[in-house]
């Protein structure tokens, strides 16, 4: 691997952003998996999380936690920039949210479907045009045996 | 390949935004010139805060939070609803262990066993854990966890913390307690309505305080009219109004996150898993 441009190099942190991006992307977009495709969906997150924590990033200045004892001047260029990390922080547990929501709709389609790859999912939806708790019987009693542990 | 040609324009498109932006750490950026420069140098004087994300977090972009605490309170809603049984289902076979002996009794479908026998235990059928060490850990470790979440929560004002982090603090050591000990004896000392009616607390505290300022002839989430109520100066009085939304926050994330673990992990049987 040879060396990058010079003018890249006070950019590497936003080239890890499209590189991390490009992955998450793909597992989302590309993967059959449900449980792949929530992976992918966490790294998208952790990208944009990257990009917004090097938006606020500044050259010789500390941490946004103001020093205040009496007399002493704040001045703005001793600090970072606080609302990117404000901005992440609510992100960042909101990720863990819809990660639970996810991962709660994943384990509800395996209840109903026996399996996690889309396209059987999908075949599987297009085979009856009736909704799917309407199934006879016979195919509902099969799912749940596929279902293993969560059948 | 129509995908490989995709993801090669994206990454070029990418790429190229990438080169418009200014370098790392530029004081000079665009991100870090108007609005940060303000939160840096007034925070102290409009809130008295020394953390400026905490007052950036729940005074200056206030209703921002709040909805972020809603949708986090949404989230554990929807997983109680996704997973929640549509049909009665017949139950499984369970396991016991005989205490004195550690003997395990496979009690089948037909069967029964008084819930509260003194010799018997009910096990987790999937994974048994049957370790001193563990259990005694647990019960030496959590609180200390649980004491350093209130104090994260607390001193949120003067060091990095806050709501969102002592409350995932605190609900990863009840999850703790739950993967320790089992899912059982979390849920008998929390039962999932308490746990929810919790969640819905911590959102409460939060808007609650927003409407008792309008009832103090302020705008929405304008803490420094209820400087009466504390009995300080209006500058003050927003850092103590800040507080109490963070302690709102960490109730309510806290409870989410027990939400999240019991209906994840047992599959929204509340009953045995993990």
């Amino acid at each position: 691997m040879g060396e990058l441009p010079a003018f890249l190099i006070p950019k590497m942190n936003y080239l890890v952003y499209v590189l991390l991006m490009l992955v998450g992307f793909y597992g989302v977009a590309i993967k059959k998996n449900y449980l792949k495709k929530i992976i992918g969906l966490n790294i998208l997150q952790t990208s944009v999380i990257l990009f917004f924590i090097s938006v606020g990033a500044k050259q010789g200045a500390s941490l946004p936690i103001l020093f205040h004892h009496h007399g002493h001047h704040i001045a703005a260029r001793d600090y970072i920039n606080p609302l990117p990390h404000v901005l992440m922080l609510t992100a960042i547990v909101v990720a863990v949210a819809t990660l639970g929501v996810a991962l709660a709709m994943t384990i509800r389609i395996y209840k109903e479907f026996g399996t996690m790859e889309e396209d059987k999912v999908c075949a599987m939806m297009s085979e009856s045009d009736e909704p799917i708790l309407m199934q006879e019987p016979g195919a509902q009693k099969d799912n749940s045996l596929k279902g293993g542990r969560y059948g | 390949m129509r995908w490989i040609l995709i993801f090669t324009l994206l990454a070029g498109l990418l790429i190229y935004g990438v080169l418009g932006f200014p370098y790392w750490g530029d004081p000079k950026s665009p991100a870090a010139t108007h609005v940060s420069d303000y939160y840096i140098e007034q925070t102290m004087a409009d809130t008295s805060v020394p953390n400026v994300v905490t007052a950036v977090l729940a005074d200056y972009r206030g209703y921002d939070t709040m909805f972020e605490t809603i949708v986090i309170f949404t989230s554990g809603l929807v997983c109680i609803v996704l997973l929640a049984k549509t049909r009665k289902t017949v139950p499984t076979s369970r396991v016991y262990r005989h205490v004195p002996t550690g003997i395990t009794l496979r009690i089948e479908k037909g069967g029964k066993l008084p819930d509260d026998s003194d010799v018997f235990e009910r096990i987790d059928s999937v994974w048994v854990p049957h370790d001193l060490v563990i259990r005694t850990t647990c019960r030496i470790v959590i609180p200390f966890i649980q004491v350093f979440a209130l104090y994260v929560i607390a001193h949120g004002h003067h060091s990095p913390g806050g709501g969102f982090q002592g409350g995932v603090i605190f609900g990863a050591s009840l999850v703790l307690y739950a993967i320790g000990f089992n899912l059982r004896a979390l849920l008998g000392r929390m039962t999932r309505k308490i746990i929810m009616l919790i969640a819905a607390l911590g959102v409460l505290v939060y808007a609650g305080l927003g409407l008792s300022c309008i009832l103090f002839q302020g705008n929405y989430l304008d803490y420094s009219v209820l400087a009466p109520v504390f009995g300080t100066d209006p500058v003050v009085a927003r850092s103590h109004g800040i507080l109490i939304v963070e302690i709102g926050v960490g109730i309510a994330v806290m409870a989410v996150m027990v939400i999240l673990y019991t209906s994840l992990s047992s599959a929204g049987r509340y009953d045995e898993g993990l």
